[in-house]
């Protein structure tokens, strides 16, 4: 069983947008704190991440969710994320991540709420 | 023990080699559907199953590396037995893996959180571990939402 994944990342003047598809876990997760980490270091500390087309998260893609969370952080950014399904969402919210990110239902959302 | 009228059983045993836990949730998804659970416990399935599966991964050192995956299927509820053939743990001595980075918040931890989902999205969790191996054993009831 292959584990097909990939990131689109749209960068606009004050924000950037990265959307995933596919099972995030370690290879995903640490895939996308790479281009959050080039996104950072251009100067981006406004970041949303749509999880729209991730059907599944496990516990070690949302460790390195953490890690992009921390990092922003240090850069006094903020990360919005936005389509999570109901299960993700409760994770997240059990995870404490809600209270160091946003979660939104849509980018719209999320970007409205820098 | 809930009423049963039927009770049907589907083994499936995967290597503990990367994304393999897909193909335990995956199998996981069409049995809970064939069940009418709604889409939410569904998913709530899948993602204990993978934790499950994950945790044997990292956690078991089994010989064989493998894991045997039983889903029971009752009328009422849906039983994922979990199974590995590794050293056991209990949660003195259940290790946390180091690659990550140390936490700027303790409540916001990077890792540990396996079993903890588990508790959270099934109805009824029970982990039976000695030096022979581990089972997790979980339930979720059509009736709970």
């Amino acid at each position: 069983m292959a584990n097909k994944f990939d990131i689109q990342i749209r960068a606009e003047k004050q924000y950037a947008i990265l959307e995933t598809a596919g099972y995030l876990n370690d290879a995903l997760g640490e895939r996308l704190s790479k281009e959050a980490q080039e996104l950072i270091e251009k100067g981006y500390t406004q970041l949303v991440i749509n999880l729209d087309k991730t059907a599944l998260i496990n516990s070690i893609g949302i460790s390195i969710l953490i890690e992009i969370i921390e990092a922003l952080e240090q850069h006094d950014g903020t990360l919005n994320f936005c389509g999570l399904s109901a299960t993700q969402e409760r994770t997240f919210r059990m995870m404490a991540i809600a209270k160091y990110a946003g979660i939104f239902p849509d980018e719209k959302t999320a970007i409205a709420n820098f | 023990m809930t009423n049963t009228i039927s009770n049907d059983l589907v083994l499936l045993t995967i290597p503990m080699r990367r994304d393999m836990e897909l193909a335990a949730a995956q199998l996981a998804s069409v049995i809970a559907e064939s069940m009418s659970f709604n889409e939410q416990q569904v998913e709530e399935i899948q993602l204990a199953t993978i934790e499950s599966c994950i945790n044997a991964f990292e956690h078991s050192k089994s010989p064989d590396q493998k894991v045997l995956t039983e889903f029971i299927m009752r009328t009422d509820e849906l039983e994922i037995k979990i199974t590995d053939q590794g050293i056991g743990f209990s949660p003195d001595n259940h290790p946390k893996k180091s690659n990550s980075k140390p936490d700027l918040h303790p409540e916001m931890r990077k890792r540990g959180w396996g079993l903890e989902i588990v508790h959270a999205l099934m109805d009824k969790v029970q982990i039976m571990s000695n030096k022979n191996g581990t089972t997790i054993s979980m339930v979720k009831c059509k009736n709970e939402t």
